[in-house]
This record gives C-alpha cells, structure tokens and sequence, in this order.
C-alpha cells in the first residue's frame, strides 16, 4: 500500500499463480512484513495492534453468545441466565464478551490519548484520525445495544434514558424517539431492533478499521518525536520489530483482562442488571457502563438553559459535542510541532486533560447534586477550553523545545545521554535494533 | 462510438436521463418502506386505551397503570394537597402550560388545568414518566410534596408541575375521562 517497497518474491509454483491473479499475499506480505516501522516507537504504538485483537474477539464470542440469546422480553433475561448455567463454558463466553467490551474501550482510551500526545492527527493524518473517530462513534453505539440485551434494569432504563436525549430535539423530537424505539415506550420492538443492530455494527466497525490501517500505511505511522521518517535508518521493517512488540504488549493486556474474567467479571457491570427489567420501577441510582460515565458527567453538567437552548437540549448537545470536536482536533490545534515531547506547555496541560477526563468519569458516577453539579461544571469546562482554546493559542505562543534533525539522531542521542536511566513504564524508545 | 457529437440530444442522452431519473424515484420508493418499518406496528398502536377501576382509591391514594408501555399515574389527592398546588403562583412555575392533551394546548398550568376538572380536581392522572429523560418519578417525595425523579433529581410539585431540575415540562397529562364515577379510561 505504501508504494515502492514491495519486496515480496513468491517462492513456490502456486504463490507465483496466485500472485499474477490476485496479489493478496503480496499485500499481507507489503502491509504485516516488509512494512517500514519508524525504529523509535514505544508501547503506547501498540495499541492498534491490540484493538484489532479485541475486535476480533468481541465478534468471535459474540457470534457463539447469538446461538444461545433470544431477542425477546419475555425470554432475553432467561436466556442470558440460562448461558450462564447450563450452556458449557457459557459463563466464560459472556464474562469474554462483557469484560471484552471494557477492555475494548480500555485500549481505545489509551490509542486516543496517544494520538493526542504525539499529535497523530496532524496533516497528512487528518482523515485517518477522522476514520477513528468514526470507529469510536461506532464502538459506542455497540456497547450501549449490547448492554440493552440482557434485558436487565440498567438495560432498560438505560436505553430508555438514552433514546430520552432524541426527544430534546426540537419538534421533531417524539417522532424520532418513537422511530428509534418501534413504539412508545422501550419494549419487544426495542430490543428485537437493538439485536439485529447489536449484530451488525461490529462488522460495520471492520469495515472503517480497514479504512483506517489503508490511511495508516499511505501516511506512515507517527513516532514519539513526531518528526518524520527521511531515510532508510529511521525505519525497521514490521516484521519482526513491530509484529514482536504487539505481541509482547498484547500478552501483557491480555493477562489484564483475563484478570477481570477470571476474578472480577462483574466488578465492571452493575449489580442492578442481574433484575429482570420493569417499566414500572426505575432503581434508585442510574450509571451507564463506566466507559461512558464522562460524557454523562457533561450531559448532567448544563443544568441551565443557555439562551433559547433549554438545559435539556444543552445537556445533550454538550455531550455529542464532547465527541464532536474530536473530528476538529487536526485543525484546533495550531502547532507546528507533532509530539509533546518538544512541547512543554502542551505536555502540562495534555496531563491535566487526562486526569480531568478521568475525574469527569468519577463525577459521572456520582449522583447529579450539591458540589458534585459545580465540579462537573468546572470539569466539563476544561474538557471543551482544552480543546477550543488551549489547542488553537497554545500552537501560536508556545516555543516548542529544538526538535532532532531525525529519527536516528534523535534514537542515537537518547542511548549516549541515559541508556541505563530509563524508568521501567516510561515512553522509551526501544534500544539499538538497528 | 462517438458519432453523436452533434448539439441536438441524442437517444442515448434521453435513456441516459430517464433511467437516472427512474433510478433514484424508485430508490426513493424503495427506502420508505424500510424507514416506515421502525415506526410503531399495528399491534403497538392497538393498546391505545386501556380502562382503570379507581372505585378503591380513597383520597391520598395513588395507583399505576400501564398505558403505551409507560406507568400511568392516578392519584385521588388530599384536600391539603390540592389547596398546596392552588397557592402556587403562575409566574412561579418553570412550565406555565397545563401538558394536558384534554385541553388546548396554550391551556395554563392551574391547578384545575392539571387534574381531571370541575367537580373532580381530587384527581390527577399523568403519565409517570420524566420530561426529562424517561425515568419514573417516586410518588409523595421531593421538596414538593409531589414526585421526585431519582435520576437526575427533578421535583414536580403536587399537581405533577416540574418546580425544581432539569426537567423542561410538566408530567403530561393523557387523553383520558371517567366512563363512570368508578372507571377511568385513559388513551
């Protein structure tokens, strides 16, 4: 895919036929092997790697878990009950499935903040960034389907909460809640529609990652320097560099996950979904699943109306917005200079981002009242102002620190100055290879 | 091929713009029915009225109905709740409209507006549903006296009438009117 390093040589009688019908194993062989990898690029690059593992298996385990669900509101809670006691190994492919979804939105969080550090989105990678966000609008429409299923009551005052942000749309507001839930209330249409949708998405999601890595490999990865790759010494081939460094980094998340599968598998669900659903009744605490906890903080933090927007409709603008100025980020951010190790201002303030995102997932938690409204408040404030303004003035008064001439020389200063100093977590850049 | 470089039309121009034109009416045509098909069927729209005894409600009782899938609120008030609810000036209320599909719909959120009239203003029937975002209000709660969501904390006073929180509108008041003395049918 990117041009001109296509070194495959077929070796056998049937890879020659192949190749001269369909190139496919020279495109595996040009994406996966022979592929230049910047040399300096630490684990927090291999994240990629590791989401198209989760993918693969949320949509494996997802696919068994259909042969034993039924999408009805009369059955769906047995049936999920039923997987986790008579079904072999039913249990273990739920808390797979579950815990996948977290672990899924685990390694997507991390893929993010990476991109935000190293200013991945920057020309020439601007729609490769947009395509993610695409992803991740897309991942979330399938985390919040899937946790509809079980029919439970976070299930269903969850969907019913959230098909309640349509109705905040001016006029046309009922009558697109009622398109979304096949009635007028949250129900068999509702759940029969959520499945098939539940379905389909991951697969829709395949489809935008390929998008995604074909962007990835006519741009090039980004590298922590944020410089890029000028000659041949800057790079190592995919294979084995980066292909053992995913791997080494998904061995390691794994065991975190299977952690959670085997000793907390419902430390990240709600104790509430394991009661049958009842319209009649709504518990007493509300929380969607924890990866969206943030950006219910920001929907829960305009309690007031802001001109002729209503603190309804605000809300939810807020909360869609949190995501929306995601696909602005190439242009918000003013700098000429990609990654934040040369940025010192930017580095701060990036920190602060990422604590903050974190404490709004806190809030999110907490319930909507006294000091926790104002925090929410503050906090949603600095989520946007980073965005809106720091991004944009930061670019234009900071004075980024001398940037390397390139990859080797920066990779090369690095091992005389503190080979032996490095912090064991830190964003190192992996020792002589070349 | 190109032997129709003249300026007048051509047959191939004519099929060329009839077939388009067809092409994107009948693919118009054909997304409807996949649009329509997520709208409420026939079975769902068939629970349209359902008809509630209320012969055993004595005053400060409430009951919950089911209607369209959502609780159905019908309360037979207290005389000190309905005097409570009549003290409350207009102009202190975040939602002025009375939300009652019985009445017009610029019909003020009094105190007679909200219940089920003349002669029963002891009666309130809502859907017990926050305006908010869906949830059901806890009945006799809150900093009103009326309903409290326990989501995100909004405070409807003793004729259902939002007071406090994000919620935009008054608890909606249903089509619905007394058959008999005892019976109520709502939708």
């Amino acid at each position: 895919m990117s041009g001109g390093h296509t070194t495959y040589t077929p070796t056998t009688g049937i890879g020659r036929w192949f190749d001269s019908r369909m190139p496919l194993p020279r495109l595996m062989h040009d994406s996966f092997v022979s592929y230049p990898t910047p040399r300096n690029l630490n684990y927090a690059y291999t994240f990629g790697g590791i989401l198209s593992v989760m993918l693969i298996v949320q949509i494996v385990t997802g696919i068994v878990l259909a042969m034993h669900y039924t999408a009805s509101t009369l059955l769906a809670f047995d049936s999920v009950e039923k997987i986790m006691r008579d079904v072999n190994s039913g249990w273990l492919l739920r808390y797979l499935h579950s815990n996948g979804a977290s672990m899924f939105f685990v390694a997507v969080f991390i893929h993010i903040f990476r991109g935000l550090y190293y200013g991945s989105y920057k020309a020439p990678r601007e729609l490769l960034w947009i395509l993610g966000c695409i992803i991740l609008l897309l991942m979330m429409a399938a985390g919040f389907m899937g946790y509809v299923l079980p029919w439970g009551q976070m299930s269903f005052w969850g969907a019913t909460v959230i098909t309640g942000f349509f109705t905040a749309i001016p006029l046309a507001g009922e009558w697109v809640q009622q398109l979304l839930l096949g009635g007028f209330a949250v129900d068999n249409p509702t759940l029969n529609r959520f499945f098939s949708l539940h379905y389909l998405l991951p697969f829709m999601i395949a489809g935008v990652v390929v998008l995604h890595v074909w962007a990835l490999h006519v741009t090039g990865q980004t590298n922590p320097t944020g410089i890029e790759v000028k000659s041949k010494t800057d790079t190592v081939p995919f294979t084995p560099y980066a292909t053992v460094k995913d791997a080494l980094g998904m061995v390691v998340f794994f065991l975190m996950y299977a952690y959670f599968v085997f000793y907390l598998p419902n430390y990240l669900g709600h104790a509430d979904n394991y009661i049958v659903a009842n319209p009649l009744k709504t518990p007493a605490h509300i929380v969607p699943e924890w990866y969206f906890l943030p950006f219910y903080a920001i929907l829960r933090a305009i309690t007031f109306n802001i001109g002729p927007i209503d603190s309804k409709l605000g809300g939810v603008l807020a909360m869609f917005g949190a995501i929306a100025v995601l696909f602005f980020v190439p242009w918000l951010d003013t700098s000429k200079v990609k990654s934040a190790a040369y940025r010192p201002w930017y580095k701060l303030f990036f920190w602060l981002f990422v604590i903050n995102s974190i404490f709004l997932g806190w809030l999110g938690s907490r319930p909507a009242e006294g000091a926790y409204v104002i925090m929410s408040q503050l906090s949603t404030l600095y989520y946007f102002g980073f965005f809106l303004v720091v991004m944009p003035v930061l670019g234009l008064v900071e004075t980024p620190r001398r940037l390397p001439n390139s990859i080797t020389e920066a990779v090369l200063a690095k091992n005389h100055g503190s080979a032996a100093a490095h912090p064991a977590g830190a964003a190192a850049a992996p020792e002589t290879k070349a | 091929m190109s032997a129709n470089e003249t300026a007048e039309p051509t047959r191939r121009d004519f099929l060329y713009i009839a077939t388009g034109m067809a092409g994107a009416v009948g693919v118009a045509g054909l997304a409807w029915p996949f649009i329509d098909q997520m709208r409420p069927d026939a079975s769902t729209l068939a629970l349209a009225t359902v008809d509630v005894d209320v012969s055993n409600i004595e005053p400060g009782m409430s009951i919950t109905a089911k209607w369209r899938g959502k609780p159905i609120f019908i309360r037979n008030r207290t005389e000190a709740e309905v005097a409570e609810a009549n003290n409350v000036a207009l102009a202190d209320l975040k939602d002025p409209i009375a939300r009652n599909a019985n009445l017009p719909a610029d019909a003020q959120a009094t105190d007679i507006d909200r219940s089920a009239g003349e002669g029963k203003e002891n009666w309130i029937v809502m859907v017990g549903s926050c305006t908010h975002l869906g949830c059901v209000p806890l009945g006799q709660s809150g900093d009103f006296g009326g309903w409290f969501c326990p989501c995100h904390g909004s405070h409807y006073d003793t004729a259902g009438r939002v007071r406090k929180g994000p919620a935009p509108e008054n608890l909606p008041v249903p089509t619905f009117e007394f058959i008999s003395d005892t019976t109520v049918r709502i939708g």
